[in-house]
């Protein structure tokens, strides 16, 4: 009966048949990711943890690992996300205020912004490697005036690839989520009834964003 | 009883969030990282990390508000964020208790 006439009658395509209007579907989204998210910070927060203790375990050391980070190029990496999430939230702005275009150029702006920053991380990776600096077999490196520092600069660099390799590898699941939001974005599927994808996109983009804005300052800064 | 559709009207799912706040958010974060690098540039002792920190959390706080919307979602959302919140402050809490008190890490 009830069944029949929801089936006959028009409704929004993207709107699942579960939910009672795109308002209630676009909420059970939003919360949804937060709850992943929130497996996220406390994913990320055991390994912040795991820092800060390693850090007073080897205080000095941590400060001689930091000096070999260009906190010059970290610098102006952050400024480059920073700039990518404003261009993310600026997406979700455009598609609510139906103007296709510019969702599709933000959202290209957005990954080419994410592509810049993965690209000089891997051009500091390649320095670090050059330098001895990866842990490991590879970890040749050593503290020439405190050569009692060396393992703990050791240590101080499997924290640097293992926050930042595991920040990168977001960004690069970030990178593949946005190539396919701007196909949809350029198919037309959002507007201001429906940009759900966009939104969700934006809040896991931001939440990397935030991850790297605590790992900035401890581990370029410290001096 | 409320059925599902008086929530989902009172649902603001279709806040458009005025473009100065993008915007100015994006300012504050920028001029924020710059007070970051100046801060670590000056010798402060033992207070650099703390100042860098307080800075990080006032920029995260920012972005989780305005470019996550976080001001405009629902109670059930603001709850989510503050449960993970108080899980993190959990996990760092107790494992300080321990960890920090040992006097062995001083020496």
């Amino acid at each position: 009966m009830s069944d029949v006439a929801l089936h006959t009658e028009e409704h929004h395509p993207f709107l699942q048949h579960h939910f009672e209007d795109l308002g209630q579907q676009h909420e059970a989204s939003t919360l949804g990711m937060w709850m992943f998210l929130a497996t996220e910070i406390l994913f990320f927060g055991g390994i912040f943890c795991a820092y800060t203790i390693y850090r007073i375990m080897y205080y000095e050391a941590f400060r001689a690992g930091a000096h070999h980070q260009n906190w010059k190029i970290g610098t102006a990496n952050t400024a480059v996300l920073i700039g990518s999430s404003l261009t993310m939230a600026l997406a979700v702005w455009a598609a609510q205020m139906s103007r296709r275009n510019l969702t599709v150029v933000m959202l290209i702006l957005t990954l080419i912004l994410g592509g810049v920053f993965i690209g000089v991380k891997a051009y500091e990776y390649s320095q670090h490697i050059h330098e001895g600096l990866f842990p490991g077999r590879l970890f040749t490196y050593v503290d020439e005036e405190h050569p009692e520092l060396t393992k703990g600069v050791e240590m101080f660099m499997t924290f640097y690839f293992g926050m930042t390799g595991l920040h990168a590898l977001h960004m690069v699941i970030g990178a593949g989520l946005l190539i396919w939001m701007i196909f949809r974005a350029r198919r037309g599927d959002f507007g201001p009834e429906y940009y759900s994808p966009v939104e969700i996109m934006g809040l896991y983009w931001h939440f990397v964003d935030i991850v790297w804005i605590f790992l900035f300052p401890l581990l370029y800064l410290l001096h | 009883m409320k059925d599902a559709h008086d929530y989902s009207e009172h649902a603001p799912a279709h806040h458009i969030t005025k473009l100065p706040v993008y915007f100015g958010v994006f300012i504050v974060l920028m001029v924020g990282t710059i007070v970051t690098v100046a801060a670590s540039r000056v010798d402060l002792g033992w207070m650099n990390t703390p100042i860098a920190l307080t800075i990080a959390v006032i920029k995260a706080t920012l972005v989780i508000l305005f470019f996550m919307h976080l001001v405009y979602s629902t109670r059930l959302t603001w709850i989510v964020v503050l449960a993970s919140l108080l899980w993190l402050s959990l996990l760092f809490v107790l494992t300080f208790a321990d960890y920090l008190t040992r006097a062995w890490l001083l020496y």
